[in-house]
């Protein structure tokens, strides 16, 4: 059955943690045990998920978890997996889920995630971006955007924040041959779900790169996470995409972009960005648009 | 069984027998044999497990972390900068009481780069958490694998264990080993229990945050159990003796030590070229020892001050340098001879470092000096060449 706004659990797995107001990435995990269940075993690097939900004695996952380091989260899993697979447990019924930040996963982990693609051992790994390391103070990542302003990119009148575009995590993992990988936002929670889902159907190495707002970090309303998560989006900025049978799909393609300049200018982050760097940016949304349409095919 | 077996391949024989369920596996000389030889155990089917190929060192151990979380038994191995590479793993395994049982191959570490033995890479580690056993030839190599397993895995200790063999010296070469049958490796050693693990009726998190108000506890209780597992130790060497027949002294060896006025305290392969060079003076009338540590966590303060009693001077002698000190297992002695009281020099003399040999004559002249002390640096180095670059 397909899970939906309306079939969704009532059942919290993950809850009276200490996340900030807004914040995106408890979401994408809230969301993500539901479709998961309560036999999920999580594993948990450095970042913010595990520093809001993890101190003695408030532990705030209702399921089985534990704290990886921080470069080793699908290493982790992969062990975690192999353990209750000699005890005959069904990978089906006890799914393997690790959480991770951007720089978890694009930094520090990427290794230990090439290496479980590799072996296609039979875990999830859900990637939470908030596009910086902001459990630490907002330091910028490899998946920090071009321009976005971090403690580390500082922006000024010599350089405007990041000169870096974000890596691109989605094919480098489609790259290795995944099992299933995805992209998602928890602006589109109907499209997380049902990749959640998905993913959680499949065998072998699943990945989920879900983009996750941070008010904190990112400098915006708190109220506004779920609509700025859509708005990425919807100014291209961000795609929803699958790779599964060795092909690559968009979710959602939007016949008409809304305006890359309102999305960044509602975010403090982005405060030192001129017009030249927005046509970069613009420039660069298309580029990539043109790239993806072409070859995959729709 | 009687076979002819380097060290690595003795250890890897001491493991089938222990039966872990997951192994994570990442090669590095000289430790590869251990990993080699466990991949064919997997493919003949005379060892059930999981044979993971982790893309290194870091995410073996972690993998073998994350395989003992859910309550299997685990091993992996690992050697000088693969261990060094790992360390931070080390801390997380101690730290979540995790059994783990992991050879180390002692070789030297970088720069310069060499894969030849020494023990700079352990004895840099010896805070991190784990027991710490050095074994001096490949029977002893089996017989800690199993014995390992029954020390780390008892619920009073709940503690890692890392197995040392010096890198060439004692990984490759080969000698008679007693292999012990199926049946008395399943009677000394019982299927892993823990509960310590994840719980499906009552969920658990493992490995969490515990700030300024609660940490002490955790590393308290991790040092006490420690120090608790002097006795576990005893407990299963008697054991081992009663299904086995082969028996083990403790945590050191005092080979002939009982009238000695001078002792030289070493540990691993060591330990055997000491033993025969005592053996050659002894005939001579001359009135020495061997001290050898077996296990340099849980440390044996204790025995090792009881042994030195009444010992006139005392060489250490050890793979390891700590620079701008002195070796480190000199640094562990000292400390327990002044605790305990024990008025004895002491001179610490560095050799073997990647993989220098260290001769019989090399020894005898340690004892000889040992006779008349005084003038005696504190930190020797043996064979220092001439050539070289800084």
């Amino acid at each position: 059955m397909a899970i939906t706004a309306k079939t969704i659990s009532d059942n919290e797995l993950f809850f009276g943690h200490k996340a900030c107001a807004g914040c995106g990435g408890s979401l994408a995990v809230r969301h993500a045990l539901k479709v998961f269940g309560e036999n999920t075993v999580c594993a948990l690097p450095a970042g913010c998920m595990s520093a809001v939900g993890f101190v003695f004695p408030q532990l705030c996952f209702a399921n089985n978890a534990m704290i990886t380091p921080f470069a080793a989260t699908a290493s982790v899993l992969s062990g975690i997996r192999a353990g209750l697979k000699v005890q005959g447990l069904d990978p089906a019924e006890y799914p393997v889920v690790g959480f991770a930040g951007d720089g978890g996963t694009a930094d520090i982990g990427i290794q230990a995630l090439s290496g479980a693609i590799d072996r296609n051992d039979d875990i999830i790994y859900v990637c939470y971006d908030n596009e910086a390391y902001m459990n630490t103070g907002v330091q910028k990542s490899s998946l920090t955007p071009f321009g976005a302003k971090t403690t580390t990119t500082p922006s000024g009148k010599n350089v405007h924040g990041c000169l870096t575009q974000k890596k691109n995590m989605f094919e480098i993992v489609a790259a290795h041959g995944i099992s299933y990988a995805a992209t998602a936002s928890v602006g589109y929670l109907p499209d997380f779900l049902k990749k959640l889902e998905k993913a959680a159907n499949v065998r072998g190495t699943r990945y989920l790169h879900v983009l996750a707002p941070c008010p904190t970090g990112w400098g915006y309303p708190v109220d506004e996470t779920a609509d700025i998560a859509k708005e990425v989006v919807d100014c291209g900025l961000w795609y929803l995409a699958e790779y599964e049978n060795g092909q690559f799909r968009l979710t959602r393609n939007p016949a008409e972009f809304t305006s890359v300049e309102h999305y960044l200018r509602r975010q403090a982050r982005f405060r030192g960005v001129d017009e030249a760097d927005v046509a970069a940016i613009v420039a660069g949304r298309d580029a990539k648009w043109e790239r993806m349409r072409a070859e995959w095919g729709n | 069984m009687l076979r002819f077996l380097s060290g690595d391949e003795a250890l890897a024989e001491g493991v089938r027998l222990a039966k872990p369920q997951v192994i994570s596996a990442y090669p590095i000389t000289p430790q590869t044999v251990v990993v080699e030889r466990l991949s064919e155990m997997v493919e003949a089917g005379t060892l059930d497990a999981e044979y993971l190929h982790v893309e290194s060192e870091h995410s073996a151990l972690s993998a073998a972390m994350g395989a003992s979380a859910t309550g299997v038994r685990t091993f992996t191995a690992t050697s000088s900068q693969g261990l060094l590479y790992m360390a931070e793993v080390l801390t997380y395994a101690a730290g979540g009481r995790f059994p783990i049982v992991m050879m180390n191959a002692n070789r030297s570490t970088a720069l310069p780069w060499n894969i030849y033995g020494d023990q700079r890479d352990s004895l840099a580690l010896l805070d991190h958490g784990w027991i710490q056993a050095y074994v001096e030839n490949a029977q002893e190599a089996l017989d800690m694998a199993l014995m390992a397993y029954a020390i780390a895995e008892n619920p009073q200790v709940s503690t890692p264990f890392m197995v040392n063999l010096d890198g060439f010296a004692l990984t490759h070469t080969y000698e008679s080993v007693d292999i012990p049958t199926p049946e008395q490796a399943d009677e000394f050693l019982p299927p892993f229990e823990t509960a310590n693990k994840f719980d499906f009726a009552h969920p658990v998190n493992m490995g969490y945050t515990a700030g300024p108000e609660h940490n002490t506890y955790y590393k308290y209780w991790a040092h006490q159990d420690m120090l608790d597992a002097a006795s576990v130790i005893t407990q299963v060497e008697a054991r081992f003796a009663q299904v086995m027949g082969r028996t083990y002294p403790g945590m050191v060896e005092a080979y002939r030590c009982e009238d000695a006025t001078r002792v030289v305290v070493t540990l691993g392969s060591a330990a055997g070229l000491v033993r025969s060079v005592v053996d050659a003076l002894r005939a001579q009338g001359e009135a020495i020892g061997l001290l050898k540590l077996r296990y340099m966590r849980p440390f044996p303060g204790a025995q090792i001050a009881a042994a030195l009693a009444g010992v006139h001077a005392v060489a250490v002698l050890e793979k390891d340098i700590s620079f701008g000190a002195e070796g480190t297992v000199a640094t562990n002695v000292n400390s327990a001879l002044h605790q305990a009281g024990v008025r004895v020099p002491t001179y610490n003399f560095v050799g073997g470092l990647g993989g220098a040999d260290i001769s019989p004559d090399q020894v005898k002249d340690m004892f000889a000096a040992l006779e008349n002390p005084a003038g005696l640096p504190l930190v020797t180095f043996l064979g220092v060449p001439e050539e070289g670059r800084c």
